[in-house]
This record gives C-alpha cells, structure tokens and sequence, in this order.
C-alpha cells in the first residue's frame, strides 16, 4: 500500500479537481492551449471609457453573460463556472461537504449605484453632503440589493448555497497571495483532520475604471498600451508595470487517502505552503528580499523537499520593475547556483495580473505543467533585463517533465506565500 | 511554522490548549483594559456613551478619546491610515503590550495573525463632488475618470485596502510570522478566531494575534445598513427593547478588539498571564427561515451544555429587533439560568470586531472573577462569578458563530 502520510506524518492533500478562467477564455483546455501557445489574453479595455487614462488595457473577462455589470455577479460568476469544471473532473456531483476558502476581491457600491442613489436624493444642500442625501434617499425607500452587492460574504454564501459546502465559508484577502492563502488555509484545514476535502476558491471581476486608476495613481501599471498583448513582459529590461486582468480558479483538495478509497484520479499533491509577512513599506518589498527568501524556503521545508527538488517555478513575474528584480533575487539566495538549470516561468506574460484570483490559477497552470510535461513560456521576452539572468523560457514553450513545482506570489501589504506541488505519485 | 500533525493527538498532552493570554480593546466606553475591566465589575452598568448629532438622525457609539501616538508612534504612519486602520493597528498594539510580547522581536517575527477586516473607506469630499458633477452632465464615465484621475489620493487607496490593516501592523508592530486578512461582516471575526483556534489545536501555531476594528462614525457604513433599514433611529435604548424605538435596531459603534492566543505549552514557557481558555468554538450559516437559524445555534451551542458552574453569555447581538428575540429565545432554551450580557447594547455593533469584543470582554470577566452588571432592564444579576462564558454572535445578514471560554481557576 502506497503513503498516504508526508515527511512529518500528515495527510497529504492530493488534487482531484481543477477549474480556471481568464481572459484567454473558459475552462482548462482552452486556457492550456492558448498558454502553451504564447497568446496573450490582453487587450484595450472596452468596459469603460479610457479616454485621458494612461493605461487603456487589460485581461478582463468579458465573454460571460451577467445578469447585472458589476464587480460581485462577475466574481461570483467566474468562482461559480470554475468550481462547476472542478467538481466535474473530480467526479462530484452532490453536495460538496466540506468546507469552502474563497479568495475575493473587496468589494464596494459600484459608481452607478451610487448615481442612481443621487439622482433620486434631493439636491446638495451643503458641500460635501453626497452622503448625507444617499442615507436620506435610503429612508425613504431601501434597497436590500445594494446591502447585499457590498457585503463581502455574499460571494461565499451564493458559492456555499450552490455547492453544499460545509460550515462557515472563509472569503480572505491577502492582496496579490489571496488565491495561494485560500489553497493554503484547505491544505491546513486537512492536515487538521477536521475535513476530508476541501474547495479553494480564488475570483477577481473587479476591473473597473476607479480600480485601474488607483493602482495607476500608485505607478503599478504598464502605461505601454500598443500593442496590448506586447505590455506585459516579466524580466525584461523594458517592463514597466503589470497588467490588471480577471480570472478565476477553483481547486477541489482532498486528503490522498481519501481521493484512492474513492478511485479518484489525482492531478497532483500540494506538497508544501509557505508564508512570511514583509514590514518594510505598505506597497514595497524588503529590498534585501528577506520575507519572500523566508516564504520560499518554508514552503520547501514545509514541502520536506530540498532545493534541487525543483524542476520548474511559477514565478510570480508581475512585470514591474521591482516585483522581478526582488523576486530574482529571492531565487537566486534560495536556489544559489542551481537557479540557472531551473527553468521559471511567469504566465502573467499572457493573462496580466489576475490579482486576488492569481495564485490559484497559476496554481492551476503549476499543476497542468506537471501533467502534460509542457513548459509554459514567458511571451514578449525580446529585451531580457541583463541584470536577471534566468531560463525564462522564453516565447515559446518547452517540453520537459518535471515532478515539482514551486509557485510564488507576492503582494501588497506585505503578503507572501508560496506552494509547493509535486506530481503524482508523491 | 513547522506544522506537525496533530489529528488524533490528544491535544490537552501536547500542550496545545488554546489560552487567551493578551487583550487589546477599545470602545466608546474607553481605551484598553482598565475601563472595560471596570465595567465588568461595577455593581451597576455604566451610561452608554452614545453620539446622537454628528450622523443624526443615527446614533452610533463613537471612538473614545484616544492618544494613536502611545500605539503608533511614527506620524508618518499615523498619516497613511485612516481612522479605521488606525484603530486596528492601535488596538493590536495594546493586545501585544498586554500579553507582554510588545517589544519582543522573536515572539513578534514568528506570530501569526488573522485579521478580520472590512474596508472600503471612502471619501467623501472626492465623491460628493464626482455625484454633484454628474447630476449636471451626461458623460458621466468619462467625468469619473477625469475626476478620480485628478482627485483620488494615491494613499487613500491603501487606506480602503482590506489586508491593508494587517499590513500596517506588520509595520508597526513587526508582526510578520504570517498575516491573513478575512472578510464577510461578523463571519469574518468568527472565522478568524475559529481558524486560528484549529491552528493552534494541531500545532500549526503557537501564537496568533487574531482580532478586528470597526468605524461606525462612517456616513458611507451607515449607507450600507440603511439600506435594509436596519438602523435604529433618534434615540439609544436598551438592546433587548428596541422594538419599542424607530426603525430596526442596530445602532453601531466604534470598537477595536484584538486577542493573543497560544497554545497553553508557549504561554507556559514564558510565563505568561492567562485569561481563560478557548474550548469549543464553531460558525455556521445557511437559510434562517422556519426555525433552521434555531436549529444552527442549538447545535453550536451544544458543547455549552450541561453542569459546570455558573455560565455568563456574553451576547453579541446586533440589535435587529426578530434576529435578536430569536436568538434571545434560544440562549433562554438551552441555557436557562445563565446570566445573559448583550454587550453590542454599551458598545454598539461592530460587524467584523463584534465576535473578537466578545470574547475579550468574556476573558477579561471570567479572569477578573466579574459579577457582571446587567446592561439591559431584561438581564438579571449574577448571584456568582461565572466559571465558563458562552459568546454568541449572529450576523446581521448571515452567519452565527459560538466559542465557550474556560475560566482558568477551575482548570488548575
């Protein structure tokens, strides 16, 4: 009989089902092929004007149908469609049972709410009293459907309804780390022996023109809008910010000895978690990167791999000037000399930043390389940055198998995380 | 943060039950330990400190008199927060000072951290005249970016952040073993305390800073829960009795309440003060009709059950007039006879913090032996100290959450 335990005598926590979407499209298949193809999913943004705006493009996903334009029926739709195609291929089809991790965006009244809440109030009577006759019109007649859009549990309740989750869903926000946070919280939640399974959820619909604005206020975006699919490019010399986009990605965990009694077929084991907050500046990384040198190194330990375990990295590649110089130099102190047989790849050449949803689906995409032992490349790697001296794998894919994969993802506030997943059989 | 496995470990051998051992807490009613402790043990509540003007005609529980510098010392950080970031970080602040661990650098780079957040802060000024604009104009999209391109502080964006709270404590306070930020109103507080209790019980921490903050002197908050109509309006009455006042109930409060929990082994170690014990804790949701909310808290309330000495409930009620008197009705049910202390009616309701405020003040009473006062004409006095408290919340709009907490005299 095969272990079912790791290195420290948990249960390990196999894969058994996985859903994604970006704006290169719905579902694995065709996000794999267009990503093995080196196609970009960015393109000038058509959700809003950008007329004045220095950035103009994104990744949005803009091919479902939403019974309202906003932020939640989008998030909920993408977190909705992915965990369809998850529970499909992990062969669940009644109610999930276990509990439910959902990385989601904040959330807030979108901008027409609040103009049809001002077109029905009384005139300004006073300056700055927008929301003193927003409160008065919601007197007069209130609007539960307003409450609901900006409560932040209510992607996790419609999700939790629909699927039969268990307990209290945790929805959780660790910046650009939520989707690896939510894998991480069901890989403890196993080893806890509190569940057998448990479905990570990670969703971000929440491009808008005051949420592209404000992180071009911070100088994070790429301003090189001509051609869209050309501005995103990780370690290079020319890049110059990420690329904000949307997507989702839902993984079905489950104790190993779990999915084998059921037969399940396992698409990998999430060998590892790591995590180290940064306190060096509210949008910056410790320039020494000490806290993602700190996240790698107890993923790998927490994985009981060793460095030359690694076959290929994710990389978290936003794009943006500091983002890939420390995350290079977070690799090169952890992976030393060995860094340059590692190939590492960053799939936000292609899909942009999905933000909160981007650890899980790289995560997804870590896994999918695993399995078909195709290297997805880092597209528009014309200029390499002569400083960063890595195997991008560059423009074009690679065939290669490899049997462990870390994915990294860094954000704001100081988050950190990493994962660690090998292939099957552990 | 090696994590070992602890599933069918007994847990109380290992050392790995869950103390509170630091609490920071701030509400209308004061700043830190002292007035809240006070309170806890006067022979009769004190007078709800209640704003009735500045959101008329709301009143809400409002931030006390507070000095962020004793927290946050840097101005510069100060600056890159506002109010509701800054209670957070400031309340966690105190929780740390209290348990000892303030100026530890290890203790402090190896803690975990959950916070429960919500966020979103808008303001006003800039989005009063982005509403004022287009109620002149018809190209409403291309003014917001004009406006907001030209009139958003690149700063307040990191204020509204949701993990920016967390983000900040780690800048301020060196918390960096690791930070999650939940979301989701009270689940998020109930959910934070839950995860870090498991986390706790199999090893995987040893110490967490676990809390919250809420700002209720916010017009854009209060646009949230008006429009359920949920507010009570005009006037400040007993929490059990608001269906005799105007509107739905709820009248919110500033609160920031942050614990640390260890595992009993740490706070052993380093001989720390211990509170109380965490033993049971739990959180459900699902549809509330025909008597399936009841059914959800008869369940969660079960491990709070049977003998054991006096029981205190500290109740986080929000104050919607049916959520409570059912909730009231079932703490009635399966806990006759334990003393029962509605504390959203002194300090208000407080969304993401309500759940982590209960079980500050519960451990602060169970530790300081409390015969708490009665805060409302519909409690009855404690003939005796309580030697276990129940704290209960149950959101506003989804979401109930149980944790029974342990007094430590009876454990030795």
């Amino acid at each position: 009989m095969r272990a079912t335990r790791d290195h420290l005598g948990r249960p390990l926590v196999a894969v058994t089902g996985m859903g994604v979407m970006t704006s290169l499209g719905q579902g694995l298949a065709d996000n794999w092929r267009a990503l093995t193809d080196g196609v970009s999913g960015i393109h000038a943004v058509s959700r809003f004007p950008t007329d004045g705006l220095s950035t103009r493009i994104a990744g949005t996903v803009d091919f479902l149908d939403l019974p309202l334009q906003n932020a939640v029926e989008r998030s909920y739709a993408m977190a909705r469609e992915t965990t369809i195609e998850a529970l499909a291929q992990a062969g669940m089809s009644s109610d999930f049972n276990g509990p439910l991790f959902l990385a989601a965006p904040p959330i807030e009244p979108e901008w027409s709410a609040r103009f049809a809440l001002a077109d029905r109030a009384g005139p300004s009577q006073k300056p700055d009293d927008a929301y003193d006759r927003f409160l008065a019109a919601m007197r007069e007649r209130p609007d539960p459907a307003f409450h609901e859009a900006a409560l932040f549990g209510a992607v996790s309740e419609r999700l939790a309804d629909r699927f039969g989750t268990r307990g209290l869903p945790v929805t959780l926000s660790t910046a650009c780390a939520s989707g690896a946070t939510a894998i991480q919280l069901g890989v403890e939640a196993i080893r806890q022996g509190r569940t057998d399974r448990a479905l990570t959820v990670a969703t971000d619909g929440s491009v808008s023109a005051e949420s592209l604005i404000r992180f071009a206020l911070l100088s994070a975006l790429s301003t090189q809008n001509d051609p869209p699919q050309r501005a995103s490019k990780p370690f290079t010399r020319d890049r110059d910010g990420f690329v904000i986009a949307e997507g989702a990605a839902t993984l079905v965990l489950e104790s190993l000895e779990a999915a084998l009694s059921r037969g399940a077929r396992v698409y990998g084991i999430l060998k590892g978690c790591g995590e180290k907050a940064d306190l060096f500046h509210r949008t910056r990384s410790s320039p020494d990167g000490g806290p993602a040198i700190a996240t790698i190194r107890a993923a790998l330990e927490d994985a009981g791999l060793a460095e030359d375990a690694i076959g290929y990295i994710n990389a978290h590649g936003t794009s943006t000037p500091e983002n890939d110089k420390m995350e290079y130099g977070a690799m090169s102190a952890v992976f030393a000399d060995g860094l340059a047989a590692i190939p590492v790849s960053s799939n936000k050449s292609m899909i942009g930043h999905t933000l909160t949803a981007a650890g899980a689906v790289e995560a997804v995409f870590s896994l999918q390389t695993m399995q078909t032992g195709t290297l997805p490349p880092t597209i528009n790697y014309l200029n390499p940055d002569p400083a960063i001296v890595l195997d991008v794998v560059p423009n074009v894919k690679r065939d290669a198998q490899v049997t462990a994969v870390l994915s990294n993802s860094f954000g704001f506030g100081g988050q950190n995380a990493s994962l660690v997943m090998t292939a099957e059989p552990a | 943060m090696t994590q070992t496995d602890s599933t069918q470990t007994d847990t109380r051998q290992a050392g790995r039950d869950v103390v509170i051992t630091g609490i920071g807490i701030v509400t209308s009613q004061g700043v830190g330990i002292a007035p809240h402790r006070a309170l806890l043990t006067a022979p009769v509540a004190p007078e709800p400190v209640v704003e009735l003007e500045k959101l008329a005609p709301y009143p809400v529980h409002p931030l006390p008199a507070i000095d962020w510098s004793q927290q946050i010392p840097k101005r510069g950080d100060q600056r890159q927060m506002e109010n509701w970031q800054r209670l957070g970080v400031f309340t966690a602040g105190l929780a740390l000072e209290d348990a000892g661990l303030k100026d530890d650098t290890d203790a402090c780079g190896s803690m975990d951290m959950i916070v429960a957040a919500g966020g979103g802060e808008r303001d006003i000024k800039v989005d009063s005249l982005i509403v004022d604009e287009a109620l002149k104009r018809n190209d409403r999209e291309q003014l917001l970016n004009e406006k907001l391109t030209t009139e958003l502080r690149p700063t307040l964006f990191l204020a509204q952040l949701s993990n920016l709270m967390a983000g900040n404590i780690s800048i301020v306070h060196k918390v960096t073993g690791s930070s999650r930020t939940f979301m989701g109103e009270e689940a998020a507080g109930i959910s934070a305390v839950e995860t870090a209790f498991h986390r706790i019980r199999a090893g995987q921490s040893t110490h967490t800073l676990v809390g919250g903050a809420f700002s209720a002197e916010r017009a854009d908050m209060l646009l949230l829960v008006e429009a359920i109509g949920a507010h009570s309006l005009h006037r400040w009455l007993p929490l059990w009795s608001r269906a005799e006042g105007e509107g739905g109930g709820m009248i919110m409060g500033t609160v920031g309440a942050f614990l640390v929990l260890e595992s009993r082994a740490h706070a052993q170690a380093r001989g720390a003060q211990i509170y109380a014990q965490i033993s049971e804790i739990a959180g459900d949701r699902g549809l509330r009709d025909e008597g399936r909310m009841e059914r959800r808290l008869e369940r969660l309330l079960e491990p709070a059950k049977g003998e054991g000495g006096e029981t205190l409930i500290f109740s986080g009620a929000s104050g919607m007039v049916a959520l409570a008197e059912r909730e009231k009705s079932v703490l009635d049910h399966v806990l006759p006879g334990a003393a029962l202390r509605a504390y959203g009616g002194l300090a208000g309701h407080s969304l993401e913090a309500q759940f982590p405020l209960g079980l500050a003040l519960a451990a602060l009473a169970l530790q300081c032996g409390a015969r708490v006062p009665p805060f409302d004409p519909a409690e009855t006095a404690m003939a005796a100290p309580a030697s276990r408290a129940v704290v209960t919340t149950v959101g506003h709009q989804r979401g109930e959450g149980v944790a029974l907490l342990v007094a430590e005299a009876q454990e030795a």
